[in-house]
């Protein structure tokens, strides 16, 4: 119970920041990243405000153990592949397109637009595919790897 | 420029509690595919955090009267929709997870990914918005 009210908060949270900096709008995301046109540097700032706030407190202020500490935790590996490197193109592609990333399409729902859902519904259709793909592409070649 | 900082802040302060609390990390697109395939409690604790979110969005429409509308028509906003799905979960982060997270980590495979994935999205806007010159917002 008491995780569910923690998300509910921090997903509030999250989402005044991204309304208050304007990053729910997709036309504040295309213009960041429109170089050659009428070019925002905002979302730099929000990127730069967020690392700044996030570094420091991992740095600085977080527990080496957080409380219920359960879900994936990534192990900052350092293995970079072809999985990692290709998604994250196919990513910039539709982002570029859209305008909308994961954060910013969730809150966009709250407008009621109805592009909002039928890019939310398309997203979560390319996470079922994407998930459903085993992505250890640099591992599949290697008999060792697979469990006998 | 101001604006954007405090809210970068309160995102950066969301992911430190969310860090702190419970133990995970913020990124949106691993919270989203984990709603949608987890069940029981590591199911409803990634739906709260999205209610949060869509909560936010709700409060933003009423008070300000602003729909942050898409600026594309509804065919080319699916192509792109599950074009971020299926590649956050191929590269395993977002904006968020891979962006505010994973910099803050210091994590290097997050750095390729970020790079990767900003210049994958200005490329494509250049190529869309000054090549084609599709959907330029009159």
């Amino acid at each position: 119970m008491k995780a569910r009210l923690i998300a509910l908060g921090c997903g509030l949270l999250f989402g005044v920041g991204l309304c208050v900096s304007g990053m729910s709008d997709p036309r504040n995301i295309i213009a960041f990243l429109d170089v050659s046109g009428t070019w925002s540097p905002n979302l730099a700032g929000v990127m730069f405000g967020a690392i700044a706030v996030h570094a420091s407190w991992l740095r600085f202020r977080a527990p080496r153990n957080p409380v219920n500490a359960q879900g994936s935790v990534p192990a900052n590996g350092k293995r970079i592949d072809s999985a990692l490197v290709g998604g994250a193109a196919l990513f910039g592609v539709g982002w570029g397109l859209a305008g909308y990333c994961p954060g910013p399409a969730i809150v966009a729902l709250g407008s009621g637009a109805l592009g909002a859902f039928v890019f939310v519904a398309a997203m979560a259709v390319g996470m079922l595919l994407s998930e459903g793909t085993k992505w250890t592409i640099e591992r599949s070649g290697k008999p060792s790897a697979i469990p006998r | 420029m101001l604006s954007a900082l405090i809210g970068g802040a309160l995102i950066g302060a969301s992911a430190s509690l969310y860090w702190t609390f419970n133990g995970r990390i913020a990124g949106i697109s691993g919270i989203l595919s984990g709603a949608l395939l987890n069940d029981g409690q590591e199911r409803w604790v990634r739906l709260m955090f999205l209610l949060g979110l869509f909560a936010a969005g709700v409060g933003f429409a009423l008070f300000t009267n602003r729909v942050p509308a898409p600026t594309l028509p509804l065919l080319p906003l699916a192509l792109a929709g599950l074009l971020v799905g299926f590649g956050t979960r191929m590269s395993g982060g977002c904006t968020s997870g891979h962006g505010v997270c994973g910099l803050s980590r210091l994590s290097v495979r997050s750095l390729v990914a970020v790079l990767t994935f900003m210049v994958a999205a200005a490329l494509t806007v250049f190529a869309v918005r000054h090549m084609l010159k599709l959907w330029v917002p009159s």
